[in-house]
């Protein structure tokens, strides 16, 4: 039994809007791997919870009328992994979301949840970051969109507002077309852990493989927030394919990240493998867009 | 709390049921007190160690972090579902024995039932592969060598494979 004071079932969005507007003080639970985990250690025991898992209307992935990527919030990571368009324009979510804790946990682990969280470590987040998805909220007043590093506020605080609901994820065509990707999880254990720290890049190349036209970065647990990283970004972008640019992209991350000492592990050592990681996620998302060093 | 039961009615093991459920109450808390289902384990009870695994819908999660409400309107198999009319063991059970997959037996129905997931998919995974579908479960005795050999033996046999020892 979980210790809540109370549990309202929404079975669509405007149910589930009605009730956080009824109950501002309630928590929202979608999948709750780690809202019930968080009541039973104690952390939020005695709440009042918002049920939203069973409105299936956010559930599943399609491009939309402006051929963006649609993933409803509730959409899980092991379907986002299976998902046709996911593997055809976006792969690289699909294998980030596919390192999140272990099968049982991507079964129930909600996109909508990862974000919500306002988590640093998220595996989805990075790469979410990295690709400029869109955020889209749905409230009292109607739907909001907001770019998600604009999302995010502060370490475990997200942009949303009284009586609204995440309710999908958005990449933008712009995004998309013609990019390729690469993540990089680096923990202790291949199952079951949290990232260390993770790394996301994506590039789109000239037409001749040989210029690498926009170079994107993100990282999680390098800042209290997924960030990206700026100075790396402009260091890659209209630069020649070469092994001297991805040494230099790797190099300027530094400019951008400020990652903490936890017990998880030190910042210098962050800050060494985040080095290692643009090096080598820079690396794979050219050979993937099919360029060649 | 006003409402602290709820009619959930669903499908377990094949059998549409229905059940008055304290809205508090976990997916393992409802398989175990209400329907008597003891395969379903009560270990770490934060969805870390897949004891409580069982299949909703055809896919596997932990019952443990999965609110009983939430059954509504799913397809619920546990380990009871497997066996034969006359208790017999189904051919991923009889596996385990036969590899010595088991000792103390805790985590091993939360195996089983993703052994089924991976079965039921038809498909022949490497052996990273497997490993990495495995990964939702922790096994204190065995080292796991035997539990991978079990499932990987009956994911051959079922798709008609050849077995060899240095397979």
């Amino acid at each position: 039994m979980y210790d809540m004071k109370e549990l309202y079932e929404a079975f669509s969005v405007e149910e589930a809007v009605k009730l956080r507007v009824e109950h501002p003080e309630a928590q929202v639970i979608a999948g709750g791997s780690d809202v019930l985990v968080q009541m039973r250690e104690g952390k939020r025991a005695g709440k009042e919870l918002i049920s939203i898992y069973l409105v299936d209307e956010l559930r599943g992935i399609r491009i939309d009328e402006e051929e963006n990527i649609r993933i409803g919030s509730l959409t899980s990571f092991s379907h986002i992994t299976k998902d046709p368009i996911i593997q055809k324009y976006i792969n690289v979510l699909g294998e980030a979301v596919d390192q999140v804790g272990g099968p049982q946990i991507r079964n129930i682990g909600t996109i909508g949840g990862n974000t919500c969280n306002g988590v640093t470590s998220a595996d989805s987040s990075s790469t979410l970051h990295a690709w400029e998805a869109v955020v889209e909220l749905t409230g009292p007043e109607g739907v909001r969109r907001l770019p998600i590093k604009d999302f995010y506020i502060k370490a475990g605080t997200v942009d949303i507002r009284e009586g609204e609901i995440q309710t999908a994820i958005l990449i933008p065509k712009a995004s998309y077309e013609n990019t390729y990707g690469y993540y990089w999880k680096y923990a202790m254990r291949n199952a079951m852990d949290i990232a260390t720290t993770g790394c996301s890049v994506n590039v789109r190349l000239s037409p001749d493989k040989k210029t690498i036209e926009r170079a994107r970065i993100a990282y999680g647990v390098a800042a209290p927030v997924p960030v990206r990283a700026p100075h790396a970004e402009a260091v890659a972008n209209g630069a020649p394919v070469s092994e001297e640019t991805v040494g230099k992209f790797a190099l300027a991350v530094l400019e951008d990240i400020n990652p903490r000492d936890s017990w998880r592990a030190g910042k210098a050592f962050r800050q060494h493998i985040s080095v290692e990681m643009a090096r080598r996620c820079l690396r794979a998302s050219i050979l993937r867009a099919g360029g060649a060093f | 709390m006003k409402d602290q039961y709820r009619l959930v009615e669903f499908n377990l093991n094949g059998k549409d049921v229905s059940c008055m459920v304290d809205c508090r109450a976990s997916l393992t808390d409802m398989l175990r007190n209400d329907y008597r289902l003891t395969s379903v384990k009560k270990g770490c009870e934060v969805g870390e160690c897949g004891a409580c695994n069982v299949l909703i819908d055809g896919e596997c999660f932990n019952s443990c972090i999965y609110l009983a409400v939430w059954a509504r309107g799913k397809k619920i198999r546990t380990l009871e579902s497997l066996l034969g009319p006359n208790g017999e063991l189904s051919d991923i059970q009889q596996a385990f024995v036969d590899e010595t997959a088991v000792q103390c037996g805790f985590c091993t129905p939360g195996f089983v039932m993703t052994a089924v997931e991976i079965l039921e998919s038809g498909k022949v995974y490497t052996d990273d592969e497997l490993r990495k579908l495995l990964s939702g479960h922790l096994c204190r005795c065995t080292g796991y060598e035997n539990i991978l050999r079990a499932v990987k033996k009956t994911m051959y046999k079922r798709n008609g494979l050849e077995w060899k020892e240095d397979n």
